[in-house]
């Protein structure tokens, strides 16, 4: 083809020169344009290589439905493949590329697969290489499929994307409206104009970046007048206009995701804009006016550059100002082309237009008039002669059995339309089967329960004006169900040209095998199709999986009515009895980053800190991550590494005092006259009797009898709990405390509420910790033992008159109290605590050190309680009461939960006392160290205390099982085997006398 | 996007609440058998159709809520508190709590 600008017309500004790159070629473009327009006019018709065969590809289309030019757009870590061309707004220093060719898509090399295409056709990938001759006999292990693999994967593609991380930002956004109307053609505006001016707030997305669909490429004043008169009725009537903005999706409850692109036509955009922004849009009704696509019909090489859609070479004229042929012709089964071939014709280019149908109404002609347009009935072309162009195409005539070869006709350009295929998608994506209309020779969408309404030619409606009249029917309709009071008008019917439509799907003559496409952009040939209908694939989904038919990044907007006709054709049947593929979201394609928006990095997920986070930071806290909070892990000194800091930090709590953030421990009030019988119900062990004043350990099973969670909870008064969590189950507790009180329970007079971020605390642990809370307090007296024993609580204040509430328990096994302040006064409690620890040597300790202390002690966290566990199995049997009934009472009793053989905690230590071994290690008995073992290590730590390195875990039957015999922690992938022992849990101060003194 | 009409917030995203489960089980007393309580808690209908579920309003009011949702085309028939007494009171408009 010759393409060329002319000097008028279209909708680009020639006063507005921009400059492009392509495949390193300077060129020049103008405001207004595509990249596609841009390109053509430039005269560059190979824009891309096909997927299978690398065959040469052009513009085929001016849409989101392009399959040819599929190119990629922009440098380094901002590429993005697999871009249209015909989509891509241009912008002044615009890089672009091809892809899927080397050295380039105008000569690649891998166009030699095109001689080995028998190989390529249908369900290539499993026949080729996985057991059919030549390879049945040497390519039984995946290691050779996996070599073909990586040949095939580097031949067949697309696009590549960079490597590296993407450097743009991405934007969600949420919005609400009455009612969201999709798409601005002629239906589109009319519809957002007159709900809004009947008060509905709406908002009206468009995908383009201007706003009038085909209307764009009308070249008619009187249209282009009507549309400048609605879009400013828009802004005047309040519509929220979205250009550059699909909605992909229709989800549940009229929520549409919509994808807005912010800079993607932008030569630099600002540093705050993002590159997109992906919008969660809930509307009351919405309106699908995304009109409708031309699709062609399959024939000898119909994916040659220089062959498109009809609509699309009156788009370039009109719109753009290119003419992309100069000897046209123009193959159509339906009216809708013949416009097209008399706007070509009146541009200056010869133009013969070929018409399946044998007899046409006189209205087309008189649409012919006086143009020089070339007419002929009953005859299409069958093949395109050319490669990188085409210079011909072969015409066949319709006979009495089909299609007979009839002559050759020269042309530089080929427009085919093969009639149009409504955008169902949106409906489908709500579940909406899309039904075949015979006469329309296309899917319709039929109504739906749905606030959903579909107008203008998405309804299989195509004149203009009936499309006007289908948007103030369907606005009509919104605005009296909002309630608003309007003369409902009917929709138009489907159709609307003078002369039906004949189908056409395929054309071929007897005797010539040629290669025509059903889906350039996946390769599918018609071929293919009917090679898998005789290897049995009759149904759509096997045909379109076994294909791949319609499964590239046009979703089969195009091939796929082609495709089914051409089963159904195979099959003897009709098109409804064949059936119709399912669209699914997204109608184009949406980045990944767009979907991930600002959630990535430190942004992933929420972060919780203390109120003693700086603190911490200053004191030298290297923190870690428990759940969503920062926790310190350890405070090193002067050449410390973690260990030597985590050693020294348990010796110190255990010589003298050490101090530990807390402060992320589950903390809920729980309150009213009958929470002591909620407590005593939710937890295995009494809380009937618990004095005021006093804190209990307390243990929680899940209905199902496993362990749920474990903590203290203090009564500070009747009728007045202060219960403490994990760190790790706060939340669920919560949830699960909610349930019972609003759900099962509902007589019982309780309030709960979380106070986790209300509080502040420190454990303050060790001999010392004593006699630092004393220097710390107004009144040294209250800390006394007489008055404040083991698992007492005080409330009272620290120095300068700071709230506070202690409570002397203790995860370390030492004298030890846990200590909280209102959130607003952690600082100034670490500021008291803090010099009076360090006058006497204490420490700030972390987790690894808390680790420590508590695997000594035996005391069970998240590691071992993971689920799995149950109260007996976990060593805390005792804890759970015989005399009364609580959340899991009955199921931990199930037989199961009873064997004696179950895993059962036990402490662990290695034979040769220089060793040391990790957690995740499984416990086998020494002479049998093979398969899933008799247990498994929970957490480990070296012990400064026993001077050993020591662990938890679980194994079957529990220490009495294993005490004395030889066993092995079996890492085969880090440590290897360790010699180990069990020993009891309790590997520190057993009796307990140091926390009680 | 389901969008379920809280009685204490109004409708909200469902992303806002969590499941809970099927709201016709009605839980055996603390002390009932081990047979009762796997019944209760391990043998579910999977309904096709309409169902009463528990929801909690998480990111909102925290109330839990019955909701007889369509497992099919998730409509909504009814969204009302979980606690018989504030449902009561929604439905008299009387003072309750």
């Amino acid at each position: 083809m010759t393409a060329k600008r002319l000097p008028n017309g279209g909708r680009i500004d020639r006063d507005q020169s921009l400059e492009f790159t392509w495949d390193g070629i300077h060129l020049k473009g103008y405001a207004g344009d595509s990249l596609a327009s841009a390109l053509i006019a430039n005269n560059q018709m190979v824009l891309g290589r096909s997927f299978k065969y690398h065959r040469p590809r052009g513009v085929m289309s001016a849409g989101v439905e392009e399959s040819g030019a599929m190119i990629t757009v922009g440098n380094g870590a901002k590429r993005e493949p697999n871009a249209k061309a015909t989509t891509q707004e241009l912008y002044d220093g615009l890089v672009a590329k091809g892809q899927n060719a080397w050295p380039n898509v105008r000569f690649d090399m891998g166009a030699v697969n095109s001689l080995f295409s028998r190989f390529f056709a249908a369900g290539f990938y499993y026949k080729t290489f996985m057991g059919l001759p030549p390879f049945e006999s040497f390519s039984k292990g995946t290691g050779l499929w996996m070599q073909y693999e990586r040949i095939i994967r580097k031949a067949a593609g697309m696009g590549e994307a960079s490597r590296e991380p993407d450097p743009d930002s991405y934007d969600h956004a949420h919005g609400f409206c009455d009612v969201l109307v999709v798409g601005s053609g002629p239906a589109g505006l009319q519809a957002a104009l007159n709900a809004a001016k009947a008060g509905l707030d709406v908002w009206l997305v468009e995908q383009d970046w201007e706003l009038g669909g085909d209307l764009l490429a009308s070249g008619d004043p009187a249209l282009e007048q009507k549309r400048l008169d609605l879009v400013a009725g828009l802004q005047q009537a309040g519509v929220r206009v979205m250009t550059r903005t699909t909605a992909f999706g229709l989800y549940d409850y009229g929520t549409a995701g919509l994808l807005e692109r912010v800079t993607d036509h932008m030569s630099s955009p600002a540093d705050y804009l993002p590159r997109q922004r992906f919008w969660t849009l809930r509307a009351k009704h919405t309106i699908v006016a995304a009109g409708a696509l031309e699709r062609g019909f399959a024939f000898g090489n119909n994916d040659r550059p220089g062959i498109m859609n009809a609509s699309a070479g009156r788009v370039y004229l009109n719109r753009y100002g290119v003419l992309a042929g100069q000897n046209i012709v123009v193959a159509t089964n339906n009216d809708s082309a013949y416009g097209t071939a008399v706007a070509l014709a009146n541009a200056g280019a010869q133009v013969s237009l070929f018409d399946a149908r044998t007899a046409i109404g006189g209205d087309l002609m008189r649409i012919v008039g006086g143009a020089r347009v070339h007419v002929h009935t009953g005859t299409v072309p069958f093949n395109a002669n050319g490669r990188k162009g085409i210079g011909s195409i072969e015409i066949a005539e319709s006979a009495a059995s089909g299609w007979t070869a009839q002559g050759r006709h020269s042309c530089d350009l080929l427009l085919v339309s093969g009639g149009w295929s409504p955008v169902v998608h949106l409906m489908s994506h709500r579940g909406v089967r899309p039904e075949w209309n015979a006469e329309q020779a296309c899917f319709i969408a039929p109504a739906t329960d749905e606030p959903i309404h579909v107008a203008g030619s998405a309804a299989g409606i195509w004149n203009t004006d009936a499309c006007f009249e289908s948007g103030i029917a369907v606005a009509s309709q919104v605005i009296a169900a909002m309630g608003g009071n309007v003369t409902i008008s009917s929709q138009p019917l489907a159709g609307g040209w003078s002369s039906p439509i004949e189908p056409v799907y395929e054309i071929k003559v007897p005797n010539r095998e040629l290669k025509s496409f059903v889906d350039p952009q996946h390769d599918v040939t018609a071929s293919d199709v009917r090679l898998a209908h005789r290897e049995g694939f009759v149904s759509v989904e096997h045909l379109k999986r076994y294909t791949t038919l319609g499964m590239a990044t046009d979703g089969g907007k195009v091939g796929n009515v082609i495709g089914l006709a051409l089963m159904a054709e195979a099959l003897g049947r009709d098109i409804p009895e064949v059936g119709t593929t399912t669209f699914r979201p997204p109608y184009t394609p949406v980045s990944i980053g767009a979907l991930t928006g600002r959630n990535l990095d430190e942004h992933f997920r929420p972060l919780r800190r203390t109120p003693m986070h700086d603190w911490n930071l200053a004191q030298g806290g290297r923190m870690q991550m428990a759940g969503l909070w920062h926790r310190p892990w350890y405070f090193a000194r002067a050449r410390e590494g973690i260990t030597e800091a985590y050693i020294r930090e348990t010796d110190t709590v255990r010589k003298t005092v050490g101090l530990c953030d807390v402060t992320s421990l589950g903390k809920i009030a729980i309150q009213g006259p009958d929470a002591t019988e909620f407590l005593n119900q939710v937890y295995t062990n009494p809380f009937a009797k618990l004095p005021i004043g006093k804190a209990r350990y307390g243990i929680m099973l899940r209905d199902d009898g496993i362990v749920f969670d474990d903590g203290t909870t203090w009564r500070l008064s009747e009728t007045d709990y202060f219960m403490t969590t994990t760190t790790a189950h706060a939340g669920p507790v919560m949830v699960f405390l909610e349930e019972l009180l609003q759900t099962r329970w509902q007589h019982l007079r309780v309030t709960l509420t979380s106070v986790s971020e209300q509080w502040a605390g420190s454990a303050v642990a060790g001999p010392k910790s004593r006699a630092v809370l004393e220097a710390c307090v107004e009144d040294p007296a209250v800390m006394d033992n007489a008055v404040f024993p083991f698992m007492g609580v005080i409330e009272t204040t620290f120095k300068g008159g700071i709230p506070c509430r202690i409570a002397r328990i203790s995860f370390s096994g030492e004298m030890a109290y846990e200590a909280y302040v209102p959130s607003d006064y952690g600082n100034a409690m670490m500021e008291l605590l803090w010099p009076a620890a360090q006058a006497y040597d204490g420490c700030l300790y972390g987790l690894e050190a808390l680790g420590a202390l508590r695997i000594e002690k035996g005391h069970v966290t998240g590691a071992e309680l993971d689920g799995r566990v149950s109260i007996d199995d976990a060593g805390l049997g005792k804890m759970a009461s015989e005399t009364k009934s609580f959340i899991g009472s009955a199921m931990r009793n199930r037989p199961e939960l009873l064997r004696e053989d179950r895993p059962r905690l036990v402490g662990i230590k290695p034979v040769n006392q220089s060793e040391t071994f990790n957690a995740g290690a499984i416990l086998c008995p020494a002479d049998d160290v093979s398969g899933l073992g008799e247990g498994w290590i929970t957490a480990v730590t070296h012990s400064p205390a026993l001077g050993h390195w020591i662990g938890l875990g679980f194994i079957a039957g529990g220490y009495e099982a294993w005490e004395g015999k030889p066993l092995v922690a079996a890492d085969p992938v880090r440590k290897g085997n360790i010699n180990v022992e069990v020993i009891s849990p309790h590997m520190v101060d057993p009796g307990g006398e140091r926390m009680h003194g | 996007m389901i969008r379920i009409n809280c009685p204490f917030c109004g409708e909200r995203d469902h992303s806002e609440f969590s499941y809970g489960g099927d709201a016709s089980i009605e839980y055996p007393a603390l002390d009932a058998s081990a047979e009762a309580w796997h019944d209760a808690i391990f043998l579910r209908e999977n309904i096709r159709g309409m169902q009463a579920e528990t929801w909690h309003h998480a990111n909102g009011c925290r109330m839990w809520l019955i909701v007889e949702r369509d497992t099919m085309t998730h409509e909504i028939k009814s969204v009302k508190p979980a606690h018989d007494g504030w449902a009561k009171a929604f439905k008299t408009g009387e003072d309750w709590a």
